[in-house]
């Protein structure tokens, strides 16, 4: 009779311990719940929203009809695309900077970039409502112009977060490359786009990725820079909720949250495997 | 010989206060296969960097081809070079790394293609084109660096390390493939390495540096049996150095007395003060062993040393076989330690000798050499 009768268990096969799978189950469903939760009240017949009343598609239908829900997920997802293009050309420029050159002042530079990241969120919001009221930047604008406010305050927090991507992938950067292609000819500007950008890109996917989540959902930053008719789809909720959530508020997050992930999961497939094949 | 290709006129590179490169001067003729061998930090890197234009001297000219190209950037000199990491581009196709010059420089597609093809032909990589460079061996994405650099037509080709990173078999075939391939061209090779055995089996001259400076430029043969000091003997090939003064000085013959070694006779003269400090370079391998008492020894040694004997006698304190040959480290009988290697000319020589046995050694008169500094 051996001493103990059960297969040892290899040092990294946590898998197979049960409390860890326990655990595991445990955090997952912590994380996850609210959002399910969300998603099946969004097919609950009732108007209140409170109790479980019977399955019904219906209030898909009437977010679709909710001209307010349009504007605002228009408004949300217009802020998004601007602050994400900016963010990147902006962040990759700074991240670039700081790994390529020496200059005066750097390590200031350098640790104060990521300040919008640290600063908390309503600081910045009451920053930017006393400085655009102070430089008296104009709000009657017509659409998309009368969000430049928001889109710039987007910018400011999303940028650093595009720089924190980049300068993590500019790291792994065999600098032999880019004098390579410099060796061969190319002038700096060629050296950047043949041989840098191609090694940063997936840095640029998922920096994109991220700048665009965290405008499309900010709250507290978008609440104080907003002006009226520029209500983003989170402020619009906001206001909702205080009236009472509806199945219809449940029903548009649903179609985000799919969104967001089908949009995730495409841009991880498509950088994922290329990701791989290029770090070494 | 017509003008040299490269001519380095008093480069110098400061980083700071330090200098890597100090007062260098060197010629490099056209088709030569130069090595630049020398310690790690010891500057060749930056020298080779300052050629491909990646550095720029603080001081002094480097004249390519007639033309001084001491601030002209990389991208504007008739060089190319393989970097030590080789540096292909992880997301273009070996065809399009090889291609890449070519585009940047504005070659019509169907040259551009033929000569593509040419080039890996010449690092016989035919049948590469489409493969991308993590689907090839170390040794795979070097020829694609060298196809790479060749296909521009250079006229000077610098390699950074080319073969450090490279397996012992694989280095050594590629030792002579570099070499082949330098023949058939005809373009001017520029290496640095640290490995002595790669510079003196490809290098047609060599040029070692220490601290920044020239130690000596000569053939690989010369830099080995006439190293020019301490240094050179030293890091070039294995050596046992003993301090001594010169006690005989004349045209025909020498003689050097060493406190560790004993006197050592020569069969040629040495351009050195009399009474001056030298010291005694004696490779491991030019040295024979004997067991003690075999009379064949000392009469070697004085057959052509024409003053007394080269004949020492010692304890065998260590021994390392190493196939081809065994190694022993011996206390001389003054306390001084040597080192002497020996064929295993048969299957049983190892078995000659073992720890702790009492031998004899001779070296011929033509042997040691008398190094000045």
């Amino acid at each position: 009779m051996p001493l103990f009768n059960r297969t040892p268990r290899a040092p990294l096969e946590y898998a197979k311990s049960l409390w860890m799978r326990g655990w595991v189950l445990g955090v997952m469903l912590f994380l996850y719940i609210p959002l399910f939760v969300l998603m099946a009240f969004s097919f609950n017949d009732s108007k209140r929203n409170v109790v479980w009343r019977g399955f019904t598609t219906k209030y898909y239908g009437v977010a679709w009809e909710n001209e307010q829900l349009w504007n605002a997920m228009m408004n949300s997802l217009t802020i998004a695309f601007f602050a994400t293009i900016f963010s990147l050309v902006i962040g990759t420029l700074a991240a670039v900077m700081l790994w390529r050159f020496r200059f005066p002042f750097k390590g200031a530079v350098d640790g104060t970039i990521s300040l919008p990241i640290i600063v908390p969120e309503i600081c910045l919001g009451v920053a930017f409502l006393v400085f655009f009221s102070t430089i008296g930047w104009p709000s009657a604008l017509p659409w998309p112009f009368n969000m430049g406010a928001i889109i710039i305050a987007h910018i400011t927090f999303c940028f650093p977060f595009v720089a924190m991507v980049v300068r993590a992938r500019l790291a792994g950067f065999n600098r032999e490359q880019e004098e390579a292609a410099k060796d061969l000819g190319a002038s700096e500007w060629q050296a950047f786009r043949d041989v840098l950008i191609p090694h940063i890109k997936p840095a640029l996917v998922s920096g994109a990725l991220l700048a665009f989540t965290l405008s499309l959902d900010d709250f507290v930053i978008t609440f104080f820079t907003s002006t009226p008719g520029t209500d983003t789809f989170p402020v619009l909720v906001y206001s909702l909720v205080k009236r009472g959530v509806t199945p219809d508020v449940n029903a548009a997050s649903t179609i985000l949250i799919l969104l967001t992930v089908v949009l995730t999961a495409i841009a991880l497939k498509l950088q994922g495997a290329k990701a791989l094949a290029q770090t070494h | 010989m017509s003008e040299p290709i490269i001519q380095i006129r008093n480069v110098t590179k400061r980083f700071g206060k330090v200098a890597a490169v100090d007062n260098v001067s060197l010629d490099i003729a056209a088709g030569e296969f130069f090595v630049l061998l020398g310690p790690s930090g010891c500057g060749k890197t930056t020298l080779l960097r300052m050629i491909a234009g990646f550095e720029v001297p603080t001081e002094g000219q480097i004249i390519i081809d007639g033309q001084d190209m001491s601030r002209v950037p990389p991208n504007k000199r008739p060089v190319n070079m393989v970097f030590q990491s080789y540096a292909v581009f992880p997301h273009m196709s070996v065809a399009d790394n090889v291609a890449y010059g070519l585009k940047i420089a504005g070659v019509g597609r169907a040259e551009r293609d033929e000569r593509v093809r040419e080039a890996l032909a010449l690092v016989s990589l035919n049948g590469f084109e489409d493969r991308k460079p993590d689907q090839m061996s170390g040794g795979q994405r070097q020829r694609v660096a060298l196809a790479r650099s060749l296909v521009m037509r250079p006229k000077v080709l610098l390699l950074d390390e080319p073969l450090s990173a490279l397996d012992a078999k694989l280095r050594a075939q590629m030792q002579f493939e570099l070499s082949d391939l330098q023949d058939q061209i005809g373009i001017t090779f520029v290496t640095v390495t640290h490995d002595q055995d790669e510079a003196l089996s490809m290098a047609s001259r060599i040029a070692v540096i220490n601290k920044g400076e020239v130690a000596q430029l000569a053939t690989p043969s010369d830099l080995y049996e006439y190293p020019a000091n301490r240094f050179v003997a030293d890091f070039v090939g294995s050596v046992n150095i003993f301090e001594g003064k010169l006690i005989l000085d004349e045209p025909d013959k020498a003689a050097v007395d060493c406190p560790g070694l004993g006197k050592v006779y020569l069969n040629h003269g040495v351009t050195g003060p009399h009474g001056a400090d030298v010291w005694v370079a004696l490779r491991p391998e030019k040295i024979y062993l004997h067991v003690p008492g075999e009379g064949k020894a000392v009469q070697a040694a004085a057959k052509d040393a024409p003053e007394g004997h080269n004949f020492a006698r010692g304890k065998i304190k260590g021994m390392s076989y190493l196939g081809d040959i065994t190694l022993f480290e011996i206390i001389l009988d003054s306390g001084a330690m040597i080192r002497v290697s020996r064929p295993n000319l048969s299957r049983h020589d190892q078995e000659d000798f073992t720890w702790d046995d009492r031998v004899s050694m001779h070296w011929r008169a033509d042997s040691p050499v008398v190094l000045l500094g």
